[in-house]
């Protein structure tokens, strides 16, 4: 039998090691991963409460799975933009180590 | 949903997810997230939401993970080498990400309904790409469309970013 509480905590296990990632790499690609890791924590979460609380039709509640739909989209764009930016960073920098970039202007 | 395949799924989605921060190669670790990803999916078609699931894979494995791939090979990034570590940073960060889980963990052993297993499902049969398409063009047709715009600004932005002429 597995029930809500082994969810949410496998999904805030996944939450820490991305939260981890960003805090201890200084890769910025591997940090843009990590915060990938932690927007699908949140959608685990939010995927299982769904399946928890069902509606009145015995179905789960769909708006919860609406609602991580925008948030795969809208973390797709963001990868989008992101990556971008770490592009046109690199052409202007040739490095991905966030150490190196500590200067507001350049 | 079977414990034994919950924990399976759960154990590889956390291990590659670990392997994700821990390894030293770029591509690995985007490797190493898709498989994470596949795990994530597999949970998510475990609480019977089968088309998030696909989407999950279709998005993240398919198109999210090309991208992340594309970039790092376009970088020609190589295996970072070592640096000094920072050990009061490093320990520092270990301590507030372990202080987060054992908050998580509180939280979740606070909540009432986190010891109940899931309730069976009443209805026959499974429309769930038509209750969710349904509820996404009804009751959120207006979020839908900026969600619309929303990819629109990304592609000019990206556009834009990648043209602009950097001294």
């Amino acid at each position: 039998m597995v029930t809500l509480g082994q969810y949410l905590i496998v999904s805030g296990l996944l939450f820490t090691i991305g939260f981890a990632g960003v805090l201890l790499r200084r890769n910025i690609i591997i940090i843009f991963m990590s915060l990938e890791l932690m927007l699908n924590a949140a959608n685990l979460s939010l995927v299982a409460f769904s399946r928890f609380r069902l509606g009145v039709d015995g179905m789960p509640n769909y708006n919860a799975q609406v609602f991580v739909f925008f948030i795969i989209t809208v973390a797709a764009a963001e990868v989008a933009v992101g990556l971008a930016i770490i592009v046109a960073l690199y052409r202007a920098r040739q490095t991905t180590h966030v150490e190196d970039i500590n200067s507001l202007k350049f | 949903m079977s414990p034994i395949l919950f924990w399976l799924f759960a154990f590889v989605m956390l291990v590659f997810g670990a392997a994700v921060v821990i390894n030293r190669n770029p591509i690995a670790s985007a490797l190493s997230l898709v498989v994470c990803f596949m795990g994530l999916s597999a949970l998510f078609i475990s609480l019977d939401a089968f088309f998030i699931g696909i989407i999950q894979v279709l998005v993240y494995a398919g198109a999210v993970m090309v991208l992340f791939l594309f970039i790092i090979m376009l970088l020609d990034l190589r295996v970072e080498e070592r640096r000094k570590i920072n050990l009061v940073a490093f320990v520092g960060g270990l301590a507030v990400a372990f202080a987060l889980f054992v908050q998580i963990c509180f939280v979740v052993d606070q909540l009432g309904a986190a010891k109940q297993a899931f309730p069976s499902l009443r209805a026959a049969k499974m429309d769930d790409v038509h209750n969710v398409g349904l509820l996404l063009f009804t009751n959120y047709n207006l979020p839908f469309q900026i969600i619309g715009v929303l990819v629109l600004v990304a592609t000019i932005g990206v556009v834009v970013l990648s043209k602009r002429e950097l001294r």
